[in-house]
């Protein structure tokens, strides 16, 4: 008889709320109950739902147990497996009805998804290419074979497919300059460095579903001509890595990968590279530079890789999420894929939802949908009903979207138009309580960390950028600041060399553009409407509040609280780091921020 | 033969005949082992792969992944990625420098911690996320970053009184 399958989710989002921890109690109790031979266990990659993790799905009815402890575990196996009774305070809680919900199909988070390239992430044990071939795996890549090279090439570019790393180029024209390249050696490269802090999209598809890359991978050495393909995987991502070492001998010992696969003469091969942590290694030029052993540095294109790449020879580079969209469109075809999206924009995209909104985690729905149907139906609003101030696509080469602009479709095009850019998939949202001009410090910080220090305007006008957004932040901005960065930013985007540079300045930019009153409230007020940027704000004490029961005493990293129990608390100002470790712990709401303590007596 | 020496003599081993491009992941599989990158096994790869010192420098600087300070015995990463910068990340981090006295990249002189920021862990949907010893921790705050530090140093000062 065949086993009852136990999903547990193990992306990365579960495993850092303790997805192993539930995964071992779990084969404990059912090895106490003997039921070992009954059920199996299958860890999957990232089902999507992080913010509920850890998460387990019971087949066959496939009910999804929430935020499951290792506490919950023997109540789970006592009643639903082998009472057949479900554990209803374990399901998910619509935060709207109340109502409990036990199939996840039903949850609007999933309901309202359309999932193409997270098909299988989630679902199948990422370690088995059983599971993967089962659900179609390799029909795609069997049928490129069959066809003729240019055929393929075809396919692609009708199925309107563009790519996923930012830019949004049209993959089938990409592949076609790879394929007129006239060089005996060509290779395909994946482009897995995931530069975009605050996003995991690729990490999810490459822990959830290896083998869907490969394939894509595959179809693109078919058909431009290459025999041999890399893939530059951040550092920071072990589990990703592991998954594809696993998913390449795997597909190797079936001869998927290798020689002559599926007699047709092709041959490919597959590495896997590690990045070491620089974000520019996300831009292709520096990527190859790195896998080559040299500082990733870009260099200016042309040449471009399609023409001179590895090693100077023809290189096809790819984001993950690109190569992952391959095998749909030969196993379906395009026709089918070109029907999904907008006119510009085919296809599905794949969100990271993360920031102050109540479901964070992944999101895949056709392009064309609305900012406001992502982050209200599907995300299920901001956190704690506060208001929705923006939403920050595109990392740090993108911008903000505000309240206002809520309806836009997300499509590459309006995106551009509204200031942002698709990006890579991350996507923020933000609420009042978000400093606007703190965020553009923040993303300024990390490209100006990140320049590669090759061209000046970069390096340089990042740096510049940046002095002048924590002048501000510290209330020490002047009136003329505002139009200073406008100036230094448009310069900076036209005269960097790589994207980086080219795209720097926009988070800047775009929060000057829809949140000017920010910066002349910090400029003009010196004060941060939003409370967030430190040198704006003190901790305070509110004495009719404060019971004197010593929490924040003990909270306090740098003994800055004193106050004999049952007295009202002080803080001593000299020696306050502004953490909120006293805020965060207070019960009776005690703690506020308000205006700093100097300025108050200068008023006075 | 220094211990070290032998465990970078073994690494080594395994790229024979290698070109530059065995570099990064040389230094990764040495850092792996050792914690970081001492001045010793630079000039050991140097050799091995015909390179100056000076050039294996300029590769292993420019990427934050290399560590050229071993780590403490405790070591605490602090992602300051966007959506943890949005749930607060920043505060997390100076109120790790100031309890800890070390700034990121640095070991504090007892050893016992070291601190580091990395960009981005993948667990966005559980922000803001701190490691200590590799292990994660999901919606961190001061208030939990004051209490594992205190854990770790307590750990400490009960083993010193055993032995
Ligand atoms: C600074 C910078 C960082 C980038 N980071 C990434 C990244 O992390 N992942 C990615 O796929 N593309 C990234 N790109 C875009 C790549 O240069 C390249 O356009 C892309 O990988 C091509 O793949 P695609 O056509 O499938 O989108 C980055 C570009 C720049 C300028
Ligand atoms: S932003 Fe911190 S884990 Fe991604």
């Amino acid at each position: 008889m065949a086993k009852r399958r136990i999903l547990l989710c193990a992306g990365s989002g579960c495993v850092s709320s303790g997805a192993w921890k539930v995964k071992e109690e779990l084969l404990r109790k059912l090895d106490e109950r003997g039921l070992t031979e009954k059920f199996e266990v299958v860890a999957s990659g990232c089902h999507g739902f992080c913010e509920q993790g850890p998460l387990l799905i019971i087949y066959p009815k496939e009910t999804l147990y929430c935020r499951v402890e290792p506490d919950d575990v023997s109540e789970i196996v006592e009643e639903h497996l082998i009472g057949d009774r479900v554990v209803e305070r374990l399901f998910y809680k619509d935060p709207e009805t109340g109502e409990r919900i036990a199939d996840h199909a039903k949850i609007n988070f999933y309901a309202k998804q359309e999932r193409i390239v997270l098909k299988n992430c989630g679902v199948i044990d990422p370690e088995s290419i059983a599971e993967y071939v089962d659900r179609g795996g390799y029909d795609g890549l069997r049928k490129a074979v069959s066809m003729d090279r240019v055929a393929v090439i075809e396919a692609v570019k009708q199925s309107g497919l563009r790519g996923r790393g930012g830019a949004g180029f049209p993959t089938g024209l990409k592949w076609d300059f790879t394929y007129k390249a006239d060089s005996e050696k060509k290779y395909i490269v994946c482009n897995a460095d995931e530069g975009d802090p605050g996003a995991f999209m690729d990490r999810s598809v490459l822990e959830g579903d290896p083998h869907a890359v490969l394939e894509g991978m595959l179809v693109a050495g078919y058909a431009v001509g290459a025999d041999e393909g890399y893939i530059y995987v951040r550092a920071e991502y072990p589990l990703a890595v592991k998954r594809l070492r696993i998913a390449i001998e795997q597909a190797e010992e079936q001869g998927y990968l290798g020689s002559d696969i599926f007699d047709s003469g092709f041959s490919f091969h597959v590495s896997v590279k590690e990045g070491a942590g620089a974000f520019v290694c996300g831009e292709e030029t520096a990527l190859l530079a790195s896998i080559m052993g040299k500082r990733g540095m870009p260099s200016p294109r042309p040449p471009f890789p399609a023409t001179s790449g590895l090693w100077g020879k023809p290189t096809c580079l790819n984001n993950v999420e690109t190569f992952a969209n391959v095998p749909f469109i030969l196993r379906e075809g395009w026709e089918k894929y070109a029907a999904i999206g907008t006119e510009g924009s085919k296809g599905t995209k794949i969100f990271a939802l993360t920031g102050k909104v109540n479901n964070t985690g992944l999101v895949e729905v056709p392009m064309g949908n609305t900012i406001r149907k992502v982050v209200y139906e599907i995300g299920g609003g901001v956190k704690d009903d506060r208001e929705f101030k923006a939403v920050q696509i595109g990392g740090p080469s993108g911008g903000c979207i505000p309240n206002s602009l809520i309806d836009t479709p997300i499509d590459y095009d309006s995106l551009v138009e509204a200031g942002a850019m698709m990006g890579s998939g991350g996507m923020v949202v933000v609420d009042d309580e978000t400093c606007m001009v703190d965020l553009a410090r923040y993303f300024l910080e990390f490209v100006q960390s990140e320049s590669c220090g090759k061209c000046p305007p970069c390096r340089v006008g990042t740096r510049k950028m940046l002095e002048c957004l924590k002048r501000i932040c510290d209330g020490e901005g002047e009136a003329d600041d505002i139009d200073w960065l406008i100036n230094v930013g448009e310069s900076i985007k036209s005269y960097s060399l790589c994207g980086l540079g080219q795209t720097a300045p926009n988070p800047a930019l775009t929060t000057i553009r829809y949140f000017r009153d920010e910066y002349e409230a910090h400029i003009k007020d010196r004060t941060c409407p939003a409370g967030a940027c430190q040198a704006l704000i003190d901790y305070v004490i509110v004495a009719e509040k404060c019971k004197g029961c010593g929490l924040c005493i003990k909270a306090c990293p740098v003994e800055a609280i004193s106050g004999e129990k049952k007295t009202v608390h002080t803080i001593d100002y000299d020696l306050c780091i502004k953490c909120g470790a006293c805020m965060e712990v207070c019960k009776l709401d005690a703690v506020i921020r308000g205006k700093p303590a100097a300025q108050k007596e200068e008023a006075a | 033969m220094k211990e070290s020496a032998k465990k970078v003599k073994a690494i080594l081993a395994k790229y024979p005949d290698s070109g530059r491009d065995a570099l990064i992941p040389i230094l990764q599989d040495i850092q792996d082992e050792l914690g970081y990158l001492p001045t010793s096994a630079i000039m050991q790869v140097g050799a091995h792969l015909a390179l100056p010192s000076s050039k294996i420098y300029g590769v292993a600087t420019f990427y934050n992944q290399f560590r050229f300070q071993p780590k403490g015995r405790n070591h605490i990463t602090i992602c300051r990625g966007t959506a943890c910068h949005v749930k607060g990340s920043g505060k997390l981090l100076e109120n790790a420098v100031a309890t800890l006295k070390i700034k990121p990249g640095q070991t504090s002189r007892d050893k016992l911690f070291s601190l580091e920021t990395v960009a981005c862990m993948g667990a966005c949907g559980l922000a803001p996320v701190i490691t200590v010893n590799d292990e994660f921790n999901a919606k961190a705050s001061p208030a939990k970053l004051n209490r594992l530090a205190r854990c770790c140093k307590d750990e400490i000062t009960q083993e010193r009184e055993n032995s």
